[in-house]
């Protein structure tokens, strides 16, 4: 019987796979769609409890849309960065992006 | 197993190889795709969830205009052959393996091992209508402030791609 805790479980899987996105991945573009990954992970949990623990308001769903729209807002940002440092770079591996490393 | 099990299970199987299908391919456009895969994935489990609307949300806002936008960026910024724009790092693809492995392995022995107050029944109410009020009801401040959030952002966002002229 699948339950609450499946679609937790499955959540979390994602958000695994997208940390590991983050953290292994060399191209810049590749990072954030790995972190629109895990976002869509964590729309998943609040859809999930909304549903099944506080069923009578629809707050977990508002919650979900909002983030929604801040992902929209930070990938179309993160996109332009990207695209404004290949300008100067000529480059999107972020090995290339050292510019402020200690 | 009835009916809503396959479907559930159906569903996660497309989410989560759509998921690895961005961290796995080589080719950055392939990845691209698998994510529009990944978001259908999740879009059809909010239905599943009976979240009807925000699963139109997410087929649209995500499925439609976020994977564009970042197939049109990867377009702009392809510099080198296509078969190794997503490689991983050398050393990190390690760290971060592990890293992913000890979180879900402990996220997910802590969600197993939780009991959790589980409300019956199915969501019979209409759930549209209840967005609709707590979004210009309750919450009218956080729905004005990302109506702003957004136009900012695509304001700076064209800025930030055109390049500033020197005046």
């Amino acid at each position: 019987m699948i339950g609450f805790q499946h679609y937790l479980l499955l959540a979390t899987i994602l958000f695994a796979i997208g940390i590991y996105g983050v953290l292994s991945k060399r191209n810049a573009v590749a990072v954030l769609m790995s972190v629109e990954l895990m976002l869509n992970s964590v729309n998943l949990n609040f859809v999930a409890i909304n549903r099944y623990i506080v069923t009578d308001q629809a707050v977990g769903q508002l919650f979900a849309l909002i983030v929604i729209v801040v992902a929209a807002a930070e990938v179309a940002v993160g996109l332009a960065l990207i695209i404004s440092i290949f300008r100067q770079r000529k480059s999107v591996s972020l090995n290339d992006f050292n510019l402020l490393k200690w | 197993m009835n009916m809503n099990d396959l479907v559930f299970m159906i569903l996660g199987l497309i989410t989560l190889l759509g998921a690895l299908g961005v961290v796995a391919f080589k080719n950055i456009v392939h990845a691209a795709l698998a994510l529009v895969v990944s978001f259908l994935g999740v879009a059809g489990l909010y239905f599943q969830l009976q979240a009807e609307f925000l699963g139109l949300v997410q087929v649209m806002v995500y499925a439609g205009a976020i994977s564009v936008l970042v197939i049109f960026a990867i377009m702009l910024v392809m510099d080198r052959d296509p078969e190794t724009t997503n490689l991983s790092h050398k050393v990190n693809r390690w760290w971060g393996g592990l890293i992913a492995l000890l979180f879900a392995a402990l996220i997910g022995a802590s969600i197993w091992e939780s009991q959790f107050t589980i409300q019956a029944g199915n969501v019979s109410v209409d759930r549209m209508g209840q967005i609709a009020e707590l979004l210009l009801g309750d919450y009218v401040v956080a729905f004005e402030v990302a109506a702003i959030l957004l136009l900012v952002a695509v304001v700076g966002a064209i800025i930030l791609a055109k390049g500033a002229k020197d005046q």
